[in-house]
């Protein structure tokens, strides 16, 4: 019984944390950006959801949330991202620090602001589903499941755009040899761009269904970015099935953690995992280098 | 040379301030200096080593944990406590810096943040000997005059100021600006970039973890809302970088800039933080080197 709700649970929470990870590492794989402001990103877009729920249904506000999280993206981008890259006051070797502390900074005034408006309570965002279901004899909310299935539905497109259309293709070109890509004449800030329009709608998904899952308070915008990052560097770098993998093995040790031992050191032996395998294996699980 | 003497004469200036202002101003100022020194130590990584240390709170709070425990749990007295506090963030500084340097940029980033949320868990639970969430209250402070209090506090800033520079602008420092800014180049040409990081690491950890055990004896508590949340790693890191980065003295004037303006921006409440962080998202846009670069390039023309 116990072993049952574990898998359960542990499956739904995994499938979020893989869908939070996979627009992060898309960034770095494609654009060599790492995003810090993502936590910030994921909470913008659930609390959109939240404070439209009222007014737009659960359906209209959850799209309001995805596109609060495409906006931000965009955001983002032509504020920060793209102006230290072009700076000519930054010298070549710094932009990669600058542009993580940009982030940061940027990241903070999202948190705070939300902080200003919405409080720095947690918000739930309404489910789209009520109700449960009983799966293999676990009582389980019907939100989990809808929850862990578009969470797929959002990776398995994913997967057909970057493998089966030409763009995609051409997007995983870019992650492997960007001067090549440019070479075969596509404009790579155009590549750059649709990272960013797949990278907000990604962080979309994923904050509104956190935020109906398990809810979100401006606090924790950090700790969000924190979790993203080590499932990625786990996962290895820019590696998509990396950070999946990652995902499943930080949830279910956190799962495990959690009701095996105690809920207050959920996020401790996850931590000692990423510091072991930076050290022994920088590159992470599936990572190239 | 002269930025050292400039540096001196303005630490000069500033011993007869609480001849002149009330108690309120010179605490302000006290843990202004304290946090000044922070930030120096956080710009030797960041500028000089090429390094994103985005633990500062990592080194900070070893150092004010470990002179805080010495003296409640042990009874050590206030000199001895700053020592043993500095001793165990160097130990700690080098169990993290000699494997993670091996790791550059991003995943030296990462692995310096994931300690400081080990910290933070540490402290949460060892609260039987911490006092947890809500902090530990000392048995000894600094001294109960608060003029006394500031000169420690600008004296300790002058020493340190005045090692950190000479460091950074000996051959040592050259050599670790060097391995900073290409690692390859300066390993190719025989030096040994790992020893070279690892001492200013070492360096860094000294002097934050010294600030951060004098600066639990000035409050007489330690608590980690203030010595080892992440939002205080980020203050540092504001600081360094709006007063330019790769100065030393450019840290001290922003981390000024930083406490002198939270606290003029207070009646704006919580949006205080929101006004700080966009100030120097600008500055980062616009003035890269920060306030001490504009005040060169104005110099300059």
């Amino acid at each position: 019984m116990l072993a049952t709700q574990i898998l359960v649970d542990g499956f739904a929470i995994s499938a979020l944390y893989g869908l939070g990870a996979v627009g992060f590492t898309l960034m770095f794989g494609v654009s060599g950006v790492l995003n810090l402001s993502h936590g910030s990103t994921l909470l913008v877009a659930a609390v959109t959801a939240w404070a439209l729920a009222d007014r737009l249904g659960a359906y209209g506000s959850a799209a309001a949330g995805v596109g609060a999280g495409v906006a931000v993206a965009f955001v983002t981008y032509f504020m920060i991202v793209r102006p230290i890259g072009r700076s000519r006051a930054i010298p070549a070797a710094e932009t990669e620090i600058f542009i993580l502390t940009g982030t940061l900074l940027w990241g903070i005034m999202l948190q705070e602001a939300v902080a200003y408006w919405f409080t720095t309570s947690p918000h739930t965002v309404r489910p789209l589903v009520d109700g449960v279901v009983v799966l293999a004899g676990v009582r389980t909310p019907w939100n989990e499941v809808v929850t862990a299935g578009l969470c797929w539905a959002a990776i398995g497109l994913l997967y057909l755009l970057i493998n089966r259309t030409r763009t995609g293709k051409a997007l995983l070109a870019a992650s492997m040899n960007p001067r090549g890509l440019t070479l075969l004449g596509f404009e790579l800030s155009r590549i750059h761009l649709l990272v960013w329009a797949i990278y907000g709608v990604l962080a979309g998904v994923a904050g509104v269904l956190l935020g109906s899952f398990l809810g979100v308070s401006s606090d924790n915008a950090g700790t969000l970015t924190a979790s993203a990052f080590s499932i990625v560097v786990l996962g290895g770098l820019g590696s998509v099935p990396g950070s999946l993998i990652a995902a499943y093995a930080v949830g279910y040790i956190e799962t495990l953690t959690a009701y095996l031992i105690d809920p207050s050191l959920r996020t401790i032996p996850a931590l000692l995992l990423l510091v072991l395998v930076v050290y022994i294996r920088p590159a992470g699980l599936l990572g190239r280098r | 040379m002269r930025t050292a003497l400039l540096f001196l004469a303005t630490v000069g200036l500033l011993a007869l301030v609480p001849l002149g202002v009330s108690g309120y101003v010179i605490g302000l100022l006290t843990f202004a200096w304290y946090f000044g020194v922070f930030a120096m130590s956080w710009d030797l990584l960041f500028g000089y080593a090429g390094e994103v240390n985005f633990g500062p709170t990592f080194l900070i709070g070893l150092g004010a944990y470990g002179a805080g425990m010495l003296n409640t749990l042990l009874g050590w007295p206030v000199p001895a406590c700053v020592l043993g506090g500095a001793g165990i963030a160097v130990v700690g500084g080098l169990l993290l810096a000699v494997p993670a340097l091996r790791l550059s940029g991003p995943y030296f980033g990462l692995v310096t943040l994931v300690a400081v949320l080990m910290l933070q868990q540490g402290v949460t639970i060892g609260a039987r000997w911490t006092g947890g969430e809500i902090g530990l209250a000392l048995d000894d402070v600094l001294s109960i005059d608060e003029r006394v209090n500031y000169w420690v506090a600008l004296a300790f800033l002058g020493v340190s100021g005045l090692v950190l520079l000479a460091y950074s602008r000996s051959p040592a420092g050259l050599i670790l600006q060097a391995c900073g800014q290409d690692r390859v180049q300066a390993g190719a040409l025989g030096f040994n970039v790992a020893k070279h990081k690892v001492a200013a690491f070492c360096l860094s950890a000294l002097f934050s973890g010294l600030s951060g055990a004098m600066l639990v004896f000035y409050y007489g508590t330690v608590s980690p809302g203030t010595v080892v949340d992440i939002a205080v790693g980020v203050q540092v890191i504001i600081a360094a970088v709006l007063g330019g980065r790769r100065t030393i003295v450019g840290a001290v004037i922003g981390a000024t800039f930083l406490v002198v303006a939270g606290e003029q921006l207070r009646p704006l409440g919580q949006l205080a933080t929101f006004v700080v962080s966009a100030v120097a998202l600008a500055a980062i846009l616009f003035f890269p080197d920060g306030i001490l670069g504009v005040l060169r390039r104005i110099r300059r023309q």
